[in-house]
């Protein structure tokens, strides 16, 4: 009964995470939803300004930064987005005249890492082309940020009862109302644009076409971790300006496949094989136990058998005995009766002898 | 003698254990209240590129990993018929139980909402994760641990009905114990395979869970020799002949099995060198540290254990164990957080602050006095008089 009830567990784990790799499976295609957005960023038209990162902050109702925004001296060093900002502009020194800026913030992946770690659910790839994030569920386990390969997703290290994962939602809200993400609105150069994915990559495509030496033959998020919502086009290698090119085209889920498919494979061969050694065992130690059984058995008998022979040897010796004794017995009283006779015919005789004499 | 110390220690609570263990765990409750009332920036070294700490590297990694005597002593008893390691199942099922209960506890401390913990398995389930079948193999597997533990307890209860009943489904709970270690000893390897990206690619491998599973059966036997050396210089007067004529088999077995182990460890590990074509970083800094981990704590120690059990060699035995206890943990620090985020320039790289390893070996120091107070009381060590020879 309480067998049961584990192994019903155990199964059912087993099953829904069978069932999760066939959903992964089914999403070996997978390109995007149709029609859902991207936005790309032309890294050869941004001027560090700083504004989609003020625009960001005001729709999403974030702090504003001791600094203020118009203060460019913060390019100068390295930033990173923090649990109060979702985006940042980064300036990169390539060993040209002018320094080339890259905005950073999620890429929005067609297949999120991040979802696919997250043990609750709480990310979700939107129609949008936006990866939401739902914090009335989010156990603060922070798995999401170990898994995402840009290193994006950041937490409110400082929140005691409340803590959040936060990071861009490509404005989700916004895309919804048709509005642009607060960044794309507030650019000046039309260095972010704005669409379906689809479109996006035939504009990307077309400024590459058109500008021959502008720009690198290279759309990134084309490709990267299995294609991301956000699009890169730079005229310096991406390594450049601190994007990793070593990413490879595989999207996140299907990196772990193999250790979900194994898990089904565990959960129904392994009790069969160990209780299989286990049978083995049992029957090894039965059959030795009969072995031992049989041996004790037949010591046994071979000792009663040989303690019978020996009694009807010793009760032969006896009877042989007691009859050689009889025997004795029975011709000493023979002998002494035939002797008595023999002397009562003698003395008869001798009296016959004188009674004839006297007649 | 035994009885002699034995006695002054009942009769002082302040002896040097009471002592170091009591201020341990008072710096450890103070450092408690500021986690809970100031988050988690107020005591740790996390930040956004660094998530995972020593709380998730040497709480949860090696908790489990060390707590793996579990499986691997009830799997050779029961399963492999290897009835004579008998003597050490009860002190193996109540380590690794304390084991997982401590690192769940630990957990309480490392995650940003404890409360929310049941979350992942009752209220909504990312079955994509290995997170979640971490999640919940550790939650069912610490129910069957502690039902394969609850006959000590029973017996020192003398509650013989249902403890012949729980000794009856012991084989189940086995199977069902080696499932779930299974399970997710290997998916704690897993876990990594989703960032070929920042685990050093000495020690990234599709194969990372493997590597896991066989390391902790390596883990788990080393940890039986160790706890049990352990005991055995402490807590000798709870221990009956029983034990005591058993012990040393135990250690003999369990070194010639480990030395097995470990060399088919170091044999796949070198499949996955040469599989992820990692062969050049071995000249590098990190295949220095590789090589460390590689020669000195997987090579070595094979070799010492099969020294050992040759020339029945104890003494060697339980220093090696040590060793490969060592060995593990410094392997999962490798994975987890020095070869993890190795592409980041090192001011940026995580070291934790003293709170979190202090909050570590507060939570250490619990396992141990709560093992001494079980240990001390109930028949793990020994049998109980009622219930001899018949589980
Ligand atoms: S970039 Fe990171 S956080 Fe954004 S969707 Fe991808 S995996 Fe998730
Ligand atoms: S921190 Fe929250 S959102 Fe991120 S993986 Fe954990 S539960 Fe999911």
């Amino acid at each position: 009964m309480q067998r049961r009830r584990f192994l019903g567990l155990v199964g059912a784990a087993g099953v829904s995470l069978a069932a999760s790799g066939k959903a992964k499976a089914a999403s070996k295609e997978f390109s995007g939803y149709p029609g859902s957005h991207a936005v790309l960023f032309d890294a050869t038209r941004c001027i560090g300004c700083r504004k989609c990162e003020a625009g960001c902050q005001k729709v999403n109702d974030l702090p504003m930064p001791e600094k203020p925004f118009d203060d460019l001296s913060v390019l100068d060093q390295k930033r990173r987005t923090h649990a109060e900002n979702f985006t940042v502009v980064n300036k990169y020194d390539v060993g040209q005249q002018a320094p080339v800026f890259r905005k950073f913030q999620c890429n929005h992946c067609l297949e999120p890492a991040c979802a696919s770690a997250c043990f609750v659910k709480a990310f979700k790839k939107q129609p949008t082309g936006a990866v939401t994030y739902d914090a009335s569920v989010c156990v603060g386990c922070r798995y999401c940020m170990v898994a995402c390969p840009f290193e994006v997703p950041t937490y409110e290290y400082n929140e005691v009862l409340t803590p959040r994962v936060r990071k861009c939602h490509m404005c989700h809200e916004r895309q919804l109302e048709g509005k642009l993400p607060g960044c794309v609105e507030a650019c000046p150069k039309e260095a972010l644009t704005f669409g379906t994915r689809d479109e996006i990559l035939k504009v990307a495509r077309a400024r590459i076409r058109n500008y021959p030496g502008r720009y690198l033959d290279h759309v990134y998020g084309e490709k990267e971790m299995g294609g991301t919502s956000w699009l890169y086009l730079s005229g310096v290698p991406f390594k450049k300006i601190g994007m990793r090119e070593d990413l490879g085209t595989t999207s996140a889920p299907h990196l772990t496949t193999g250790a979900l498919a194994a898990v089904p494979m565990v959960v129904g061969l392994w009790p069969v094989v160990l209780g299989g050694i286990w049978a083995v065992n049992k029957r090894k130690e039965k059959i030795a136990a009969e072995e031992q059984k049989a041996a004790v058995n037949s010591a046994v008998s071979e000792t009663q058998e040989k303690a019978q022979q020996e009694m009807a040897d010793a009760l032969a010796k006896a009877e042989a005995s007691t009859q050689r004794r009889i025997d004795n017995e029975v011709k000493k009283a023979v002998d002494e009766a035939l002797k008595a006779k023999e002397e009562e015919a003698q003395s008869q005789a001798e009296d016959g002898k004188t009674d004839e004499e006297g007649a | 003698m035994s009885t002699e110390a034995h006695t002054a220690g009942s009769k002082s609570v302040f002896n040097t254990f009471n002592i170091v263990a009591g201020v341990i765990i008072l710096v450890g409750l103070g450092i408690t209240v500021l986690r809970f009332t100031g988050g988690l920036g107020a005591v740790t070294n996390l930040d956004d590129n660094n998530p995972w700490g020593i709380w998730i590297g040497f709480d949860l990694l090696c908790g489990v990993a060390l707590a793996a005597g579990g499986y691997t002593t009830s799997a050779a008893c029961y399963i492999f018929g290897l009835k004579r390691y008998h003597a050490a199942v009860r002190p193996a099922i109540l380590t690794a139980f304390l084991g997982y209960a401590l690192v769940v506890f630990a957990l309480h401390y490392d995650v940003g909402r404890p409360w929310r913990l049941p979350y992942p398995i009752f209220v909504q389930q990312g079955t994509t994760s290995l997170l979640f079948e971490v999640g919940l193999c550790v939650f069912l597997y610490l129910t069957v641990l502690f039902l394969e533990f609850l006959p000590v307890p029973f017996e020192w209860l003398k509650k013989t009905k249902i403890r012949n009943f729980l000794v009856k489904i012991t084989l189940a709970l086995t199977i069902m114990g080696v499932v779930l270690s299974t399970l997710h000893q290997s998916s704690l390897g897993a876990l990594f395979t989703i960032v070929p990206s920042k685990v050093h690619p000495l020690w990234y491998s599709p194969y990372l869970p493997v590597f896991f599973f066989v390391s902790s059966i390596a883990a788990g036997l080393s940890m039986v020799i160790f706890e049990g050396t352990l005991s055995h210089k402490f807590m000798h007067h709870a221990m009956d002949e029983e034990y005591l004529k058993h012990h040393d088999t135990v250690v003999f077995g369990f070194a010639r099995g480990c030395s097995f182990v470990l060399f088919g460890y170091f044999m796949i590990k070198l499949i996955g060198v040469a599989y992820g074509d990692a062969w050049h970083y071995l000249s590098t800094g990190y295949g220095a540290l590789f090589l460390v981990e590689m020669l000195g704590f997987v090579a070595l120690p094979c070799f010492l254990y099969a020294v050992g059990a040759r020339d029945k060699n104890a003494k060697l035995i339980k220093w090696t164990a040590a060793w490969t206890v060592l060995g593990i943990v410094f392997n999962r620090f490798n994975v987890s957080i020095i070869a993890f985020n190795y592409q980041l320039p090192s001011a940026e790289r995580y070291f934790p602050s003293w709170m979190e390893i202090a909050i570590s070996i507060f939570i250490v120091t619990l396992g141990v006095v709560v093992f001494r107070f079980i240990s001390k009381r109930m028949p793990v060590f020994r049998e109980h008089p009622m219930y001899k020879a018949e589980h």
